[in-house]
């Protein structure tokens, strides 16, 4: 019994925040890695357009709540997101038509690409606070839970609860539908192939008649379904507020790195990675000790490796660890 | 003297904007300004060395600015005796530890051959090495924190004048430089820059939250000045004297003696403002100039002719028999210790040290704009660049509201879309910096006050 308890506050605390928080990460870092990987530059604005698409899903949601329309126990969010992603898109395909078309024809090297891309940033970063304001907001609606922990105590009978918030379980179950459409356009569909002949060598795409334009649409409305869905995803689970999400873009650029740049799938494990270590190193394990250990050695500290302070910290130090030994990701393979 | 034109012409738009905000606004906020302006300057100075001479990217900026600002506390305040009563010898015990990690790996490095038990002895010595601090600091820091946890509830610092702590900031930087140069210099472009950003946000992390160091986010307050301060002056006679007869026509037109007391003592209170910022004017513009002096001698030197070779074609330099490692390692400490002069400059100027203002926003980005708007490679331009830009910064919110009233004037006060645009006039100025960096990368890449190649 202690060990399905055990067991229980490990799901509880970790796994499942974990598993959450990883989803929203992951769907950044492909963001990031398809950038990198088709548009060949790092783009610093990656948290603010996420922050700009969750935006419209914030006002939007407003305003259908204020016109009575809802899913009922579902997030009046989740009715925004096909126009928050059209918002988002016509954002992107503007801010490329003015601002990274004319570095991408000279064939700028990269870095001042990404020099461009914090100009971008700054503008971004004003047009949402100018519109929105830099104040917190939630904008959750619906079911809170899907189980709680009081109603899992009576039906099994444990002293350990198990709580699943519905908008962990819309996170994940949404991030694996997006995430397998996008693989199967990449892998299977002929734009998809053409997109990451276009990554892996330029010139010969080219040469082979693959329309160069297209390809940046390509990548910048897949780019925008996933900025808008992981931001807004993000936004129910937490909160949406601009800051936050600017300094997400930290730990999405480690997921990215972290599974190799420009290897989309690496992206997606790698945000779980970084997910997962920052929660493994920061949660206080003295709850869990206490139900598996007999009560002779039971600790008396928290059984906690790093504070929480540091969450942010951790995902940094592994990916400068992965950096210094393995620049190329952990999760070796063929890039996009 | 006609190369020389534009630069002295565009420092010269850049003085009489300040003046005029001297005359429109008050003199008090030009000179804060033109303080700011001039910390700037130094950090432009340090990244334009990186960047312009080198071509090293350095997104880690704020990190440097931090360790100089911890500086000042560490060399400024005074001792905190009862904490390095309770804990001092532990912390010291610690410091002990890390030294010897530290020694440990390098000698295992050295002598033992590359191999898989390499690693694990490594590994091992780390683990170890972190259990043993933890055991060893985790009571010495519970206890240094509860002396007087209001107060102080931290070490304090060595007591000594705060001057010191420029050059104590420029070492941690540069020791923190050497660091990161060591382990990260050999990365591409792109990823160095996502590296140092990250480390420096590791190091503010790790400023904020240890609180024994220098109080966490709980700030430290009241850090002493190069300067007089302003109660003192309003009280002592010869400062009295000189405001009275600076002011002397002003004051004779008034009959009353105790109206021209009230109005004097108005007047001496503006000019210790006034006389303290511009006491800090003083020592900034020194330290600039000398920075000045010394990059542009170094630029024009034969060391500055390697670094602009290493930058422009780093595998011929290499060829030609020069150290590009080493010379890429030497100009990121060089670099990043003059941006820890300025962190601690800023503290200095600010009489107080918060961490947790430490974003990645303002003293990683828009420096970066200022480097890149002023003139990647030209000290004149770097310089110049801290300057627009900072007045750009501060100065953007008020011109936005004045532009925000001009076009919403038809409007009723109570209008919704009025209200919400004077609420976020503060916003516009990262509108303002954005559209500056866009502009000048697309019309003109080179900067406002290009690098120039001086042949002979």
């Amino acid at each position: 019994m202690d060990f399905i308890n055990a067991i229980l506050v490990l799901l509880n605390y970790t796994i499942i925040p974990a598993l959450t928080y990883g989803s929203q990460l992951a769907l950044g870092a492909i963001f990031v890695t398809l950038i990198y990987g088709i548009l060949r530059f790092a783009n610093f604005a990656t948290g603010d357009m996420m922050s700009f698409g969750t935006m419209f899903a914030v006002l939007l949601t407003y305003y259908f709540q204020s016109l009575g329309i809802n899913l009922g126990i579902f997030p009046t969010a989740l009715i925004t997101i096909p126009f928050a992603t059209f918002m988002m898109i016509l954002y992107m395909l503007s801010i490329d038509k003015f601002v990274f078309e004319y570095y991408r024809i000279k064939k700028s090297p990269p870095v001042q690409l990404a020099m461009v891309s914090v100009g971008v940033m700054f503008v971004t970063q004003a047009i949402i606070r100018i519109i929105i304001g830099p104040a917190d907001r939630t904008f959750l609606d619906g079911e809170k839970f899907i189980l709680k922990a009081s109603e899992f105590k009576e039906m099994t009978g444990l002293n350990e609860g198990l709580t699943i918030k519905s908008t962990q379980a819309i996170t994940i179950v949404i991030t694996m539908i997006v995430v397998s459409i996008m693989f199967w356009f990449l892998n299977r569909t002929k734009t998809g192939t053409s997109m990451r002949a276009y990554s892996d060598n330029e010139d010969l795409a080219l040469l082979s008649g693959i329309d160069p334009k297209k390809v940046v649409l390509i990548t910048w409305i897949i780019a925008g379904i996933l900025a808008t869905i992981g931001g807004i995803l993000y936004g129910l689970d937490k909160s949406y507020r601009p800051f936050v999400y600017f300094n997400n873009m930290l730990p999405i650029f480690a997921a990215a790195i972290v599974g190799g740049i420009g290897n989309p799938f690496g992206a997606f494990l790698g945000g779980y990675v970084i997910a997962f270590a920052e929660i493994f190193l920061t949660y206080a394990y003295k709850k869990f000790f206490t139900y598996i250990l007999p009560e002779a050695l039971e600790p008396n500290s928290m059984m906690q490796i790093l504070s929480t302070d540091y969450k942010f910290a951790v995902s940094f130090s592994i990916l400068v660890i992965v950096l210094l030994f393995r620049p190329s990701g952990i999760f070796k393979g063929k890039t996009l | 003297m006609r190369q020389y034109t534009n630069v002295i012409t565009a420092y010269l738009i850049m003085f009489t904007l300040i003046i005029l905000v001297g005359i429109f606004q008050s003199w008090s906020i030009a000179l804060t300004i033109l303080n700011y302006c001039l910390i700037s300057a130094v950090m432009t100075i340090g990244a334009n060395i990186q960047w312009g001479y080198a071509g090293l990217i350095n997104f880690g900026i704020m990190g440097y600015t931090a360790l100089g600002g911890l500086a000042v506390v560490l060399i400024s305040v005074a001792p905190v005796g009862e904490a390095w009563r309770v804990g001092g010898l532990n912390m010291m015990i610690c410091l002990g530890v890390i030294v010897g990690m530290v020694f440990s790996i390098r000698l295992t490095l050295k002598k033992i051959a590359k191999s898989k038990n390499r690693n694990y002895l490594v590994a091992a010595i780390i683990i170890i090495g972190i259990l043993l601090l933890r055991l060893i600091s985790e009571p010495a820091i519970e206890s240094i924190e509860a002396v007087e946890p209001a107060k102080t509830g931290f070490l304090g610092g060595l007591g000594l004048p705060v001057l010191f702590s420029w050059i104590a900031g420029a070492f941690l930087a540069g020791g923190l430089a050497f660091v990161v140069g060591k382990v990260a210099l050999g990365l591409r472009a792109d990823y160095l820059a996502i590296a140092t950003l990250l480390i420096a946000e590791i190091v503010v992390s790790i400023i904020k939250h240890e609180d024994w160091l220098a109080r966490g986010v709980k700030n430290v307050i009241g850090l002493k000045r190069p300067a007089p301060y302003e109660i003192n002056l309003q009280q002592s006679p010869w400062f009295i004297d000189l405001v009275e007869k600076f002011h002397s026509g002003k004051l004779a037109l008034i009959n009353s003696v105790s109206e021209k007391q009230e109005v004097l003592k108005q007047l001496v209170i503006d000019a210790s403002s006034v006389y303290v910022k511009l006491c800090f004017t003083g020592l900034f513009l020194t330290v600039v100039i000398i920075l000045l002096i010394v990059t542009q001698k170094a630029l024009y030197s034969p060391w500055g002719r390697m670094m602009r070779a290493i930058r422009d074609n780093e595998e011929a330099a290499g060829a030609m028999g020069k150290n590009v490692v080493k010379q890429h390692l030497l100009i990121f400490i060089l670099g990043s210790a003059i941006v820890g002069i300025a962190g601690a400059m800023m503290v200095t100027n600010d009489g107080l040290f918060t961490p947790g203002s430490y974003r990645p926003m303002r003293y990683t980005f828009v420096i970066w704009v200022m480097v890149i708007v002023g003139g990647t490679g030209n000290n004149f331009g770097a310089i110049l660049g801290g300057f627009v830009v900072w007045f750009l910064w501060v100065e953007a919110a008020p011109i936005a509201l004045f532009f925000i009233n001009l076009f919403t004037a038809h409007l009723p006060e109570t209008n919704e879309i009025r209200v919400h645009l004077i609420n976020s006039a503060p916003y516009f100025r990262f509108l303002v910096i954005g559209t500056a960096l866009l502009v000048i990368m697309r019309f003109r890449p080179q900067g406002i006050l290009p690098e120039k190649i001086i042949k002979n």
